[in-house]
């Protein structure tokens, strides 16, 4: 049940936001942080101690059969006639998923509590319905809820950047919308000709994921509802060619919003190809493997040059984005032990970088108002913490060993190197520009001469508070990955990846 | 005392963090103490974790702190491995470090920027002490980086002026390139012995690997040796060096001269086997150094900034230490590698003694007749001057006539890399007192006073007693590398080896004493002024990558700047409205216009049944 009060804690919190409002527009930021602050106590307690809440044991990996590395697991009929059931479920992927979720949610918090006042009352709502959303399909084991919590995240972020963003905000969230909604579809379109071909073959009407696991497709057409899911869940990594939704959501959304788009949201579409398209569709990844890996190194190339070129902060970072997420396509393809626990790690730590880089950015803009690199310089000597922080996370995400970006990397690489030579030298080549496009990013912003005499306040305390949270956790990833790679493990052997030695 | 290892890499660690949390609030004293104290204290606890290693007469002693990670049969581990080569390198890193870091409070003096300094160097000097430590790839892959970093942070310690950013830029990216083409080597090692620890591999390697060389040892050295040129500044990975002359001084001494530059020199002589079991590719780093030593020699010969000079000849003597390791001359190359430091080291701080001496003036041809106003800088830029060299008795003498005599005797190829070798030490004498020449004789055009003070010469003497007495140091490198047998060459080869570099003397004084050649003339005829650029561009590479690399990628960059896959879309939208606007303007609301389409469309549906 404790999923369940996850959600219903944020869903309950995102009403009584909305309604605290009327009371004060200082009030719903209150009643958002007492129901964040409830799910991270919860989910603390089922990271430090698993054993009170009896985690792993059989009362709450309940029916199904599916004990191991399950942590908790629930089913309820939902709508029996059509086999559509709540089936929850976090193993320790999952969970630590769902830790990553619940702690950007704070950190999103921390960015939006001194820049968002107008409608306060309907943001805080639309912010822990996303969070909530994510939640749901990070847990959701049964296909059609599973839809259900996708299109959920979708909406109260569609609002976010369309009501709280900047100056393009209409454009940027409705390509948002179209991106994810046409790529959803193709997946609805998927999940039902699975499910009737399941349905074809046992006479059984399900959507459980456990059941769905294993079912011959007809050769003609098996790659193609592969294909819906890979569609889907690329677009929302994103990747290249269908990655265009992203640097307009980004730079449009306010800090809030971009944080947990790059943080959470991405993550969503790397779990989907993790946990759904490769284990539904073994034979057809083997096949379209080198395809992905390829896409993965495009991603990482190209991007990262469009990076380079961008003179809008916001922009920049985003698109570096798609760059890392690069690695996370590639080292889910490549399919080996190293390779996926490092899409793991990559998907962790980028989740920290992004959302730090993405609320310095945030930062910035509401104090300079510009995101423009042209017009920003010596900002060092203006305020230093910033400046430290900003080089500290680009150092991150630049791969820097001894952080968490960089054990994410090196194990991708690692094993798509086992995998294919040629496609991982040319990935490697991603370190190289990796450092091109965050350095200018220094250059521009922080070093040189304060030409426009720009003048601000430096972090202020709840910014440095969240900054050196992510700081020790990617110092933590970093230096002692075991504790994540050991988490992981367990969920990555049941999806069928040989672990040797 | 050997458990007390790990305290080493972790003392500047400390320090770092130290001065970066008080947020530069710290004064300059007590700032100065944490920075320069921290490295005096690891070298304090590397000289008694030393002493002791060496009394014990184990082989090597190492340290598991923790894992780092471990993947199906992937592992790495916090592992600290120490042997007579680490622990020479961790003594010049402290030792050296520390007396650089002391004359660095002197420097350093009244700079707004002090504690933020020492926090990057004292963070250097970990990462180097991690590299050198390591027992494991990755483990000397990460203090590979963290100290490339460090070199970034430094080099563009002076941030206001954007030159020196894009110094520290091209220092990082540049050397990124080795980074990734090692990262590599790395992958492919560890698919072919299944484990980076350094000598589980090189026994492995040993085991599975035909002697005479192999595709797969020649493709791993190849691609480690990658990482060494970038990081060591040889061809073609060299053309960050000289830029990186723009961080403050000491940074030039500890970084760029006595130690992070090294580093490809110490991974090539730790995985020494591979490049055993590689013999062309051992060769091949004895021709890189060899070309590398000439280029930068000529180059140096031509420069007129007194740091610029120093930066080519420590490329170029990285480019013997190279030679070294491609005649098998693995422990002389680590020798070369130490009394460089020294003489390396005394020579950049006295060259920062004068620059601060001279109101930060550079240029060498601003400078002249200095011997009087400098007294003290240019007795030690003197004996610096003799180490570098090799005059006989001075510190590099005794590792550069080791390295020459060894590639003499070399069978396969190694005559020719001795002639190079033996070349470059001509080049050395001439740039060296060209240098020395211009700014200490002849006319006198600037005043220059002496900057004095105890942490200014304290470490300038003791770094000047190293240059000479250095060459009388054994290093305890025997039991980690291959037996070479000895060679003395004869009286008279040994004449030649010592006699005729002394020529390049010669010339310098002859040219810039004597007056004996207008060089000025010499530079502004054809041939001599093409010469020049030719050798002042660093033989043209730096134009070559702008144009080959830089320039188209900036160009396609910019020209790609709104992400042309995004037109697909913005045009499907744009199709789309079109569309939308063609059909809605047949809603035209007249009763007419829809009862002739309606009957039109009747007709065309009926002829078509009709004809079909």
């Amino acid at each position: 049940m404790i999923l369940v009060w996850l959600m219903v804690i944020l869903f309950a919190g995102g009403i009584g936001a909305w309604l605290a409002e009327s009371r004060g527009a200082e009030h719903p930021r209150a009643v958002a942080l007492a129901a964040i602050l409830l799910d991270l106590f919860l989910v603390i307690l089922m990271l430090v101690a698993p054993d009170t809440l009896g985690l792993g044991t059989a009362d709450t990996v309940a029916q199904l059969g599916q004990q191991g590395e399950w942590l908790v697991l629930l089913q309820a009929d939902w709508i029996p006639r059509f086999g559509v059931s709540f089936i929850f479920g976090a193993d320790g992927l999952g969970l630590m998923l769902i830790a990553l979720t619940v702690f950007l949610g704070l950190v999103s918090l921390g960015a939006a509590w001194g820049e968002i006042h107008e409608r306060s009352g309907f943001f805080y709502f639309n912010l822990l319905w996303t969070l909530a959303g994510v939640i749901g399909v990070f847990t959701a084991l049964d296909l059609f809820l599973f839809f259900f919590f996708w299109e959920v995240m979708l909406i109260p972020m569609y609002f976010i950047i369309a009501i709280w963003g900047h100056e393009n905000k209409e454009y940027a969230a409705m390509k948002f919308f179209i991106f994810t909604q046409v790529s959803g579809l193709l997946m609805l379109l998927s999940i039902l000709v699975l499910v009737y071909f399941h349905y074809d073959s046992t006479q059984q009407m399900t959507f459980s994921y456990f059941e769905l696991l294993g079912t011959q497709l007809p050769d003609n057409i098996s790659m193609w509802v592969m294909l819906g899911f890979f569609i889907a869940f690329a677009t929302k990594l994103p990747a290249v060619p269908v990655h265009n939704w992203l640097p307009d959501a980004h730079s449009q959304a306010p800090t809030a919003g971009s944080v947990i788009l790059a943080g959470i949201l991405l993550k969503t579409g790397a779990y989907g190809l993790l946990r759904f398209t490769v284990p539904l569709f073994p034979a057809e990844s083997v096949v379209f493997g080198p395809y992905a890996m390829t896409l993965g190194v495009i991603s990482i190339l190209y991007t990262a040059k469009v990076a380079f070129a961008q003179t809008d902060l916001k922009r920049l970072i985003a698109y570096t984005s798609v760059s890392h997420m690069g690695f996370v396509l590639l080292g889910i393809y490549a399919w080996n032990a190293q390779a996926v626990q490092g899409a793991v790690m990559t998907m962790l730590a980028h989740g920290f970088s992004a959302a730090a880089l993405f609320m310095l950015a945030g930062g910035l803009q509401h104090r300079i108002h510009t995101r423009d690199m042209d017009k920003m310089g010596g900002l060092w000597g203006v305020a230093p913490q910033m400046a430290f922080m900003a080089m500290f996370f680009t150092v991150a995400a630049v791969g820097m060993p001894g952080l968490g970006n960089f054990v994410g990397e090196f194990l991708v690489l690692l094993g798509s190197f086992q995998v294919s030579h040629t496609i991982t030298a040319f990935a490697a080549l991603g370190l190289v520009v990796a450092a091109v496009y965050s350095l200018i990013v220094i250059q521009k912003v922080f070093f040189g001469k304060n030409v426009n005499n720009l003048k601000m306040a430096d972090l202020s305390g709840m910014e440095f508070l969240c900054l050196a949270l992510m700081m020790i956790g990617l110092i933590w990833m970093g230096m002692y990955p075991q504790t994540m790679l050991d988490m992981a493990q367990p969920t990555l052997q049941s999806l069928n990846i040989a672990f040797p030695g | 005392m050997l458990d007390l290892l790990w305290l080493v890499p972790t003392i500047p660690l400390i320090g770092s963090l130290i001065l970066i949390f008080t947020q530069g609030k710290l004064p300059e004293v007590p700032a100065g103490i944490v920075g320069a104290g921290s490295i005096g204290l690891a070298f304090g606890v590397a000289l008694l974790a030393g002493i002791d290693f060496l009394q014990s007469d184990l082989p090597f002693f190492s340290q598991t702190l923790w894992t780092w990670m471990s993947v199906g049969n992937f592992n790495a581990g916090f592992t600290l491995y120490l042997d007579g080569l680490s622990l020479v390198m961790m003594f010049i890193i402290t030792g050296i470090g520390f007396l650089i870091h002391v004359y660095a409070t002197g420097y350093m003096h009244d700079d707004p920027g002090f504690a933020r300094f020492f926090s990057y160097m004292n963070l250097f000097v970990s990462a180097m002490l991690i590299l050198v430590l390591g027992d494991n790839l990755l483990l000397l892959f990460m203090g590979w980086e963290g100290v490339g970093l460090c070199s970034y942070l430094l080099i563009g310690f002076w941030y206001t002026d954007s030159y020196n950013g894009y110094c520290a830029r091209k220092a990082f990216v540049v050397t990124r390139v080795g980074d990734a083409s090692m990262a590599l080597g790395l992958f492919l090692l560890f698919q072919n012995v299944g484990t980076l620890n350094i000598q589980e591999s090189m026994q492995i390697a040993q085991g599975q690997w035909p002697a005479g060389g192999s595709n797969i040892a020649t493709a791993i050295t190849l691609l480690l040796l990658g990482g060494a040129v970038g990081k060591s500044a040889q061809l073609p990975l060299q053309t960050w060096l000289p830029d990186a002359m723009a961080g403050p001084t000491p940074i030039s001494a500890l970084i760029h001269a006595a130690t992070m530059v090294t580093a490809g020199v110490y991974l090539i002589a730790r995985t020494h086997v591979l490049y055993l079991l590689a013999p062309e590719v051992q060769y091949l780093v004895g021709v890189i150094g060899a070309i590398t030593l000439l280029m930068a020699g000529f180059t140096a010969l031509v420069q007129s900034d007194i740091k610029k000079v120093l930066a080519f000849s420590t490329m170029s003597q990285i480019g013997y230490m190279f030679l070294a390791l491609g005649v098998g001359a693995w422990s002389s190359a680590i020798f070369h590698l130490m009394t460089h430091a020294f003489f390396k080291a005394l020579l950049f701080l006295t060259a920062g003694s004068i620059i601060l001496g001279m109101h930060h003036e550079q240029n060498i041809f601003k400078m002249g007749g200095l011997r009087k106003d400098l007294p003290w800088s240019h007795a030690l830029f003197l004996i610096g001057t003799l180490g570098l060299v090799a005059f006989p008795g001075f510190s590099g003498f005794f590792s550069k006539e080791e390295i020459l005599a060894t590639a003499m005797s070399n069978h396969e190829g190694g005559y020719i890399l001795y002639l190079a070798g033996l070349a470059g030490a001509v080049m050395t004498y001439l740039y060296s007192f060209r240098l020395y020449f211009l700014v200490f004789y002849g006319k006198k055009t600037h005043d220059g006073h002496e900057v004095m003070g105890l942490n200014l010469q304290g470490p300038l003497v003791l770094l000047a007693v190293l240059s000479v007495v250095g060459g009388f140091i054994a290093i305890p490198v025997h039991e980690v590398f291959p037996e070479v047998e000895e060679h003395h060459p004869s009286i008279l080869a040994q004449a030649v080896m010592i006699l005729l570099p002394m020529f390049g003397a010669v010339v310098a004084w002859w040219v810039f004493i004597k007056g004996g050649i207008d060089t000025d003339k010499l530079t502004a005829s054809g041939i001599g002024k093409a010469l020049h650029r030719f050798w002042f561009t660093q033989w043209g590479m730096d134009w070559l990558y702008d144009k080959v690399i830089v320039a188209p990628y900036v160009g396609l960059a910019r020209l790609n700047r709104n992400d042309v896959i995004d037109s697909i879309y913005n045009g499907t939208a744009r199709l789309a409205l079109v569309l939308h606007g063609l059909v809605s303007d047949t809603q035209t609301g007249q009763l007419r216009w829809y009862a002739l389409t309606m009957i039109s469309g009747v007709l065309l549906l009926v002829s078509i049944g009709v004809l079909l």
